[in-house]
C-alpha cells in the first residue's frame, strides 16, 4: 500500500515538475492524474495493483475537503454583505449547468441515432 | 484550574490538537450523515465546517493556527487527486462508446457552469477577488483550490463554493432531471458530476450505479477542463 501512495505522489511531483517546466496553468496533481490514467491504459496490469489503495484514498476525499473549508471562518465578517448574491449566483448556476449538460446529452445522443439507455 | 489553562494554552498553539480535532468533527459528521439514512443534505463536510469554525471562533483561534495542525490533511488532496486516474481507466471503455454526446455534455454543462455563476454574481454587484472565486466552483476542490489562486481568486472562499455548489447540485439533479425528462442514466449522471463533483456523484451512486460511474467520469472531465478553460475564460470576460 505504501508503494502504491509512493507512486501518487511521484506522479504529483512529476506534475508539479512538468507545470514549471512548461510554465502550464495546471495544478500539477491533474497533470500526474491524467499521466498515470495514461499509463494505466497503457499498462493495465499496474491498474489491477493499484485500484484497491486508489478506492481506499477516494473514500476518505470528502475528510480532505476540510481543513480548506475551515477557511471560510475568515469570511464570516464579509456573509452579510457577499453571502446573499453568492448563494444566487450559486443555485442559479448549479441548475442551469446540470440541466444544459442533461438536455446536451440527450439531443446529441439522439441526433446519433443513439436509443436513450436505463429508462426509468 | 491555572493547569488546565496552561495546557490548553500549550496545546492550542501545536498542532496534534487541531489535526485530532478535525478528524473527530468528520467522524461527528460522517455519524449525523449515517443517523440521517445518508441523505444528500446532511454533508459530513459541511457539518465539520460548522463545528470546527465554532470552535475556531469560540476559542479565539487564528486559521493560520489551525492550518498548523490541518496542513497534514489538506496535504494528502494532492495524491487524492493523482488517484482519479485510476476510475477514469476503469471506466474507459463505457466513455469511449458514448464520447460524442459525452464531450458535448462536458463543454456545454462546463460553460454554463463557469458563464451563469459570472454572469448572475455579476449581477448581483459581487466584483473583483469574490467573482473570480466563483469561475471554479463546480470543479473538484483540489482542482478548484489550484484554478482559484492561478485566476486571482480567493482559494479558501473557493472551497466553501465548492462544496456548497456540490450539496445543491445533489439536492436539485433527481427533481431536476425528472422535470426536464431526461431518462438516460448517463446523462443524468455525467451532468450531476459535471456541475456538482464528488458530491454530485455520491448522489448519483445513491440513485444508480451507472448514474454514479459517469457522474464520477463528469467529475474527473470537468476538473481537467476547467483547469485548462477557466484563465481562458477570465482572460476573455475579466
Amino acid at each position: 500500500m505504501i508503494i502504491h501512495l509512493a507512486m501518487f505522489l511521484g506522479f504529483q511531483l512529476l506534475g508539479e515538475v512538468i507545470a514549471r517546466v512548461f510554465m502550464l496553468q495546471l495544478p500539477g496533481p491533474v497533470i500526474g492524474m491524467v499521466l498515470l490514467a495514461a499509463l494505466l491504459l497503457a499498462r493495465p496490469s499496474l491498474g489491477e495493483k493499484i485500484k484497491d489503495t486508489a478506492s481506499h484514498v477516494l473514500s476518505y476525499l470528502s475528510l480532505l475537503y476540510v481543513p480548506a473549508g475551515v477557511g471560510i471562518v475568515q469570511y464570516i465578517d464579509q456573509v452579510s454583505e457577499i453571502g446573499f448574491p453568492l448563494a444566487v449566483a450559486l443555485v442559479g448556476s448549479t441548475i442551469l449547468a446540470i440541466g444544459a449538460g442533461s438536455l446536451t446529452y440527450k439531443h446529441v445522443n439522439r441526433l446519433l441515432g443513439e436509443a436513450d439507455e436505463t429508462p426509468l | 484550574m491555572s493547569d488546565i489553562l496552561d495546557i490548553w494554552s500549550y496545546l492550542a498553539e501545536g498542532q496534534l490538537l487541531w489535526l485530532s480535532a478535525t478528524i473527530i468533527a468528520y467522524l461527528i459528521g460522517d455519524w449525523f450523515f449515517r443517523l440521517s439514512g445518508a441523505k444528500p443534505w446532511v454533508n459530513p463536510v459541511l457539518i465539520s465546517m460548522v463545528l470546527l469554525s465554532t470552535l475556531l471562533t469560540v476559542t479565539d483561534t487564528s486559521y493560520r493556527t489551525y492550518f498548523e495542525g490541518a496542513q497534514f490533511i489538506h496535504f494528502i488532496l494532492g495524491p487524492a487527486t493523482v488517484a482519479l486516474a485510476v476510475p477514469l481507466w476503469q471506466n474507459w471503455q463505457k466513455v469511449k462508446s458514448a464520447a460524442v454526446p459525452l464531450i458535448a455534455a462536458l463543454f456545454v454543462g462546463s460553460m454554463v457552469a463557469m458563464g451563469s455563476a459570472v454572469a448572475i454574481g455579476a449581477a448581483m454587484g459581487l466584483r473583483g477577488d469574490v467573482l473570480l472565486s466563483l469561475v471554479p466552483k463546480s470543479a473538484t476542490s483540489p482542482v478548484a483550490i489550484g484554478v482559484s489562486e492561478a485566476i486571482g481568486g480567493l482559494p479558501t472562499l473557493t472551497v466553501a463554493l465548492v462544496l456548497i455548489t456540490g450539496v445543491i447540485g445533489a439536492v436539485v439533479t433527481t427533481p431536476l432531471n425528472n422535470m426536464l425528462g431526461i431518462r438516460d442514466y448517463r446523462g443524468r449522471g455525467f451532468a450531476t458530476g459535471v456541475a456538482a463533483h464528488g458530491i454530485g456523484t455520491a448522489r448519483a451512486f445513491q440513485v444508480h450505479g451507472t448514474a454514479g460511474a459517469f457522474a464520477g467520469i463528469g467529475m474527473v472531465l470537468n476538473a481537467i477542463l476547467t483547469a485548462i478553460a477557466a484563465p481562458i475564460f477570465v482572460q476573455l470576460f475579466f
